[in-house]
């Protein structure tokens, strides 16, 4: 059922940074994900979608096994990160290195009750981190990447909670990105923010995507068509269309992502 | 048909003004009912207030009289304890020194086993030991203070006298671990709620990055729940400043102004259980002076006992 | 992008996974000193003081002579204590409950009600037992008597029952409530055909918890002059004549277990060790099982919650 019908090369990424192969999860005996091979491509930016309940969010957490936190939790098929093509969930792979590699961004922003530089220090610190100039310079980077560092400069050590929803989704990402991950995940990162907040991060995904290759699962359709290169739409667990975002949102080949994308249903 | 309504109506009506007198009747007796029911329950909330009422009370009331004999500044400066001798003195200190010896060292043994067992508790453990452990730590917390008192004479000052041959067998070191093991189920409890109450997203964020349990624990969790924490701590110190039995049992009787823990000394409990067992007439200014030490017994609970709960409260706005 | 912050992210991994090993041992160590100690004295109390117990230590008074002694008038003395502070303690820990739950308003008062609440939960035992010697003994001229001891403990676990009433209380849902209200029935008639007969599982747990601790307090009756040495037993409260009842003996002095023991322990000498252990285990066999019930009681409470 997961033969994706591909007629045209261009329907398939050019360079990978990750893909799924034969995926399917478990939450004890439910099963959520079925079957499931998407890839991603490197320097672009996946889009993740369907209704709610789909399990999009629970493909995004498998990148960085984020499921291992919970007991009864079971992965079966792989994820192949490139360029080593290491299947990420290897039972001899520590999910604690996935994470090293593989960065992510929440639904709701959660910012640590800390200033904020040590929010964007975090990930550098529980590397081992500790010489106060290689800090310095990361938080800058990262701030600046986030194009948050104009507006926290003089303040870098406030605490973060002290920030706008949106300055502190900006400031999770700056967390995320401080560590220079190959990926970053994101899940329905504007979800809780008001459109100005979620233009400001669409734009920045856009900055961004030249530097790190994003998956992000977005609530939102428009979102998706207007930030994402690739499209895949979910639903029940299952995949049911993978393409560029172009053509998923203009000729979808299937008739239920054709009434997903029109409104009909979801 | 439309007849019967009309009749139907009409002897409604000739039944109202009756029917309505007692439905009003029925309705203010319930109302009384209600009323009174209100006010028996209202009546037995006001015990606590007036058990505090009461408590302070008292403890002023004798105390006054104590303070009428013995100057403030004799209280608080003279070294010595005697109220009970011919030549009495009525300094308060040894009995604080022996207070906060005892509860240090308890402290000392509940803090950090606490705070360990805690962390492990929330963020390390399976369900299943946890389970277990929580109702286990429940039954540590439910023996009777007076039978810890015979296990630290008993058991815990002769295991310490294989260390220290020189111990002698009542000393505030026996005493205190015991009185340390006594509320760590109480610091545990109180901080696991704590860390448990951080939420779940910020775990997530810092297992995100690549952080270990450990990290998460210590850098994320710890940190959020800080103040929680030290509520437990004080509230923690708050038992272990009025603890009784151990300290009567095990400690010694003797008011000794010593920060010593290897020592034998009383504590503020330890004296106003002694003075109790004894026959003291009523009035006299040694049954006073077992109030003033309860007063300042009662300051220093209170006090820890606020500062606790405004910290608890305060976390608990924070999530 | 650029080269990872630390160059060996797997020494990395390794170095933090010994430190979190390092932290689990010393977390099982930190649980296993508290079930060790739980253990220990537990073997210690049996240990010295298993051999002591027999129908002669039960049916004993306390005797000059360890041997002989024992402690009939202690358990009687703990057991017409618990009564007083059961039926003078629970009605009014339990009405206070339903007062702060389903009645209070927000008003200064309820909030001065709440705060001493919570205070008097922390209040050390022995103070309690400086207010009824203040006032039980000497103004209220009750005496050193099992009344004031039943009161003293009532007062003591009021807090226990207070919270632990309001907890079972509040877990019934508004809905069944409202369900109540709907059908014409009053706010009394929606507490005690509903609210308090659905939470009386955990009403019982707390009723349980507050017994099981004023059965093991010492510091305040010690306070208001309990004796380590009665040679006699109270007044029957049943009599052969009418009124049959009688109520003399709230009024007659007492001992309890835990004094009894206490009295043993601090004897000097080691004879009475072994009273003292034999008592331990019995005041230790109690509290741990009304504890254990109230454990079990919560736990399939729990396990039954459907709403």
């Amino acid at each position: 059922m997961n033969q994706l019908d591909s007629p045209h090369p261009q329907d398939w990424p050019k360079s990978l940074k990750a893909e799924t192969r034969a995926l399917s999860f478990s939450y004890g005996s439910r099963l959520a994900l079925k079957n499931l091979s998407i890839p991603v491509s490197e320097y672009q930016i996946t889009a993740l979608i369907g209704p709610s309940g789909c399990g999009k969010s629970t493909f995004l957490r498998c990148f960085n096994r984020m499921h291992d936190l919970y007991d009864g939790n079971r992965y079966e098929g792989e994820i192949l990160l490139y360029p080593d093509s290491r299947n990420i969930l290897a039972s001899e792979v520590d999910p604690i290195e996935v994470r090293m590699r593989v960065a992510m961004v929440f639904q709701k922003p959660n910012p640590f009750p800390k200033s904020i530089y040590e929010n964007v220090a975090y990930g550098l610190r529980v590397r081992g981190t500790t010489e106060r100039q290689v800090l310095d310079e990361k938080v800058e980077q990262a701030l600046r990447s986030a194009a948050l560092w104009d507006e926290v400069k003089d303040r870098l050590p406030a605490r973060a909670t002290s920030l706008s929803g949106g300055q502190q989704q900006r400031l999770c990402i700056a967390r995320a990105l401080a560590t220079d991950p190959e990926m970053l995940l994101l899940d329905e990162p504007t979800s809780a923010l008001d459109p100005m907040a979620t233009a400001s991060i669409e734009e920045l995904l856009l900055d961004l995507k030249s530097r790190v290759t994003i998956l992000m699962v977005t609530h939102n359709m428009q979102q998706a068509a207007r930030v994402s290169d690739w499209t895949a739409f979910m639903y029940l667990g299952e995949l049911v269309e993978f393409g560029l975002t172009k053509q998923l949102f203009t000729t979808p080949s299937k008739k239920q992502t054709e009434d997903y994308i029109t409104g009909r249903f979801g | 048909m439309s007849k019967s309504i009309v009749a139907g109506q009409e002897a409604i009506r000739i039944k109202k003004p009756d029917a309505r007198v007692e439905a009003a009747a029925r309705r203010r007796g319930r109302q009384r009912r209600e009323r009174v029911i209100k006010g028996g329950l209202f009546f037995a909330a006001l015990i606590s207030v007036a058990a505090t009422v009461t408590i302070i009370a008292v403890l002023l009331s004798e105390s006054i009289g104590f303070f009428r004999t013995v100057p403030l500044t004799d209280f608080f400066t003279d070294t010595l304890w005697t109220p009970l001798f011919a030549d009495p003195h009525y300094g308060i200190l040894p009995l604080l020194a022996g207070t906060l010896v005892t509860s240090g060292v308890g402290l000392l043994v509940a803090i950090p086993l606490g705070t360990v067992a805690a962390i492990y508790l929330s963020e390390f453990s399976s369900s299943r030991l946890r389970e277990v452990m929580k109702p286990v730590l429940e039954l540590l917390g439910a023996v009777p203070t007076v039978v810890y008192g015979y296990f630290a004479l008993v058991v815990v000052t002769p295991s310490l006298q294989l260390l220290w041959p020189d111990l002698p067998g009542f000393n505030m070191l026996g005493p205190g671990i015991v009185i340390g093991i006594m509320i760590m189920p109480f610091v545990i409890s109180l901080s696991e709620d704590a860390m448990r109450a951080v939420p779940m997203v910020l775990r997530e964020g810092s297992y995100a990055m690549g952080a270990t349990r450990l990290q998460t624990a210590w850098r994320v969790v710890v940190p959020a729940a800080t103040s929680g924490i030290v509520a437990a701590y004080v509230l923690g110190i708050s038992r272990a400043v009025g603890e009784t039995m151990v300290v009567a049992i095990a400690a010694g009787q003797n008011p000794n102004l010593t920060w010593n823990p290897l020592e034998p000394a009383a504590t503020i409990t330890a004296y106003i259980v002694q003075v109790a067992l004894g026959d003291l007439p009523h009035g006299s200014i040694g049954y006073q002076s077992i109030f003033a030490a309860g007063l300042v017994l009662a300051v220093m609970t209170f006090a820890f006992n606020i500062l606790g709960h405004i910290m608890r409260k305060r976390f608990r706005e924070v999530y | 992008m650029s080269a990872q912050s630390s160059p060996h992210p797997h020494a990395s991994i390794a170095r933090r996974k010994i430190a979190e090993a390092l932290f689990k041992v010393l977390g099982l160590c930190s649980l296993a000193i508290a079930v060790g100690t739980l253990v220990l004295l537990f073997g210690a109390l049996l240990f010295e003081g298993i051999t002591r117990i027999d129908w002669q230590f039960l049916m004993s008074y306390p005797s000059r002579h360890a041997a002989q002694a024992g402690i009939l008038s202690a358990w009687v003395g703990s057991t017409l204590i618990m009564l007083v502070t059961a039926v003078v303690g629970i009605p009014l820990g339990v009405a206070a409950a339903i007062y702060l739950e389903e009645y209070a308003r927000k008003t200064w008062m309820t909030e001065l009600i709440e705060v001493t609440v919570t205070n008097l939960a922390g209040v050390p035992s022995i103070i309690y037992g400086l207010l009824a010697l203040g006032l039980f003994v000497y103004i209220m001229g009750l005496g050193e008597s099992i009344l004031v001891a039943g009161l003293t403990l009532a007062l003591l676990t009021l807090p226990v029952v207070i919270v632990t009433t309001r907890e079972a209380i509040r877990a019934i849902p508004v809905e069944i409530r409202e369900a109540a209200y709907a059908l014409g029935a009053t706010k009394w008639q929606t507490l005690t055909h509903h609210v308090l007969p659905y939470s009386v599982a955990g009403i019982l747990t707390g009723i349980i918890l507050a017994l099981s601790r004023a059965i093991g307090e010492t510091a305040p009756l010690v306070t208001i002059g309990a004796l380590t040495f009665i040679a006699f037993l109270p007044p029957a409260p049943v009599t052969t004549h009418p009124p049959y009842l009688s109520f003399d003996w709230l009024l007659s002095p007492f001992t309890v277990m835990p004094i009894q023991m206490f009295g043993w322990v601090s004897r000097p000498g080691e004879d009475f060790i072994g009273n003292a252990a034999a008592a331990g285990v019995l005041l230790v066999g109690m509290t741990l099982t009304m504890n254990g019930v109230a454990i079990y009681l919560r736990y399939r409470m729990r396990k039954q919650v459907s709403w």
